[in-house]
């Protein structure tokens, strides 16, 4: 699925990034512990988190996920977007809680990474 | 006998939370340009990362040591800090000592040590209490880690 799909299935605002949304997604790994993310995350995932911190930018980049969804519509500062722009890891933010994003992207045919 | 080829070390400032993490991107761009292979590039920085989100939530100073060689990338972290009085208990995914305030950024989740572990063909850790920790990682190039 591209992350065009995603962005429209799950209503997402895309922050930073609009001309990578023809990536392919086939995993998506959903935490809010980055060293959650960076212990089961493969590279190339979809990072569903609810921390919008710049730590989660870095741990996106350390860990080689594609992509970055914000739940609950949390917005990151503008340093965070800055910075997800130069390692060339777009964002997008859905009104959509952890629980509901995790659900439709699974029904959608996406796995989780363990 | 392994050639070195790059040494550098960066210092790590203890509770900076803005900055905590970027040492490592910085190490992931010069092991990239240098043609490490993807694999060994993460299984390396991953290391790098933790132990420097490490040094900045519980120590007071730092420093990370990035050694490669034509076999291998090793870290080498040594900070002052409180230190680890039961490294076997910190070793055990779960356990974790941290504050909220950590939790908030995304860390202390138990996950850290285990992690480095993990992504390590060797690993020694050594603590004093009331001094500090240090930890050295061997990420071998040749294996398919």
């Amino acid at each position: 699925m591209t992350l065009k799909e995603i962005k429209e299935i799950l209503g997402c605002d895309v922050l930073v990034g609009e001309e990578d949304l023809s990536l392919d997604i086939q995993q998506v790994v959903a935490s809010d512990g980055m060293s959650e993310v960076l212990a089961f995350a493969r590279s190339k995932e979809l990072m569903v988190t609810g921390l919008t911190n710049i730590q989660s930018i870095r741990t996106a980049d350390i860990a080689g996920v594609s992509a970055v969804i914000y739940c609950r519509g949390k917005r990151p500062e503008k340093n965070v977007v800055e910075y997800a722009g130069k390692k060339r890891i777009p964002i997008l933010v859905t009104k959509l809680g952890m629980f509901d994003i995790c659900g439709i992207l699974h029904a959608r045919g996406l796995k989780g990474v363990s | 006998m392994a050639n070195e080829l790059l040494r550098e070390a960066y210092e790590i400032q203890g509770g900076n939370f803005d900055k905590a993490g970027e040492i490592s991107s910085e190490i992931k761009v010069i092991l990239k340009d240098l043609g490490i292979s993807a694999s060994n590039v993460r299984r390396s920085v991953i290391v790098s990362f933790e132990a420097e989100m490490n040094v900045v939530m519980y120590a007071e100073r730092g420093t990370l040591t990035l050694i490669l060689t034509d076999e291998d990338v090793c870290l080498e972290v040594v900070d002052q800090g409180p230190g680890i009085p039961d490294i076997e208990l910190a070793l055990k995914p779960g356990y974790s000592t941290a504050s909220d305030e950590m939790r908030l950024m995304g860390f202390g989740f138990g996950m850290g040590l285990p992690n480095m572990k993990k992504n390590s063909d060797e690993f020694l850790i050594e603590s004093q209490v009331g001094k500090g920790t240090s930890v050295f990682a061997r990420i071998r190039l040749n294996s398919n880690g």
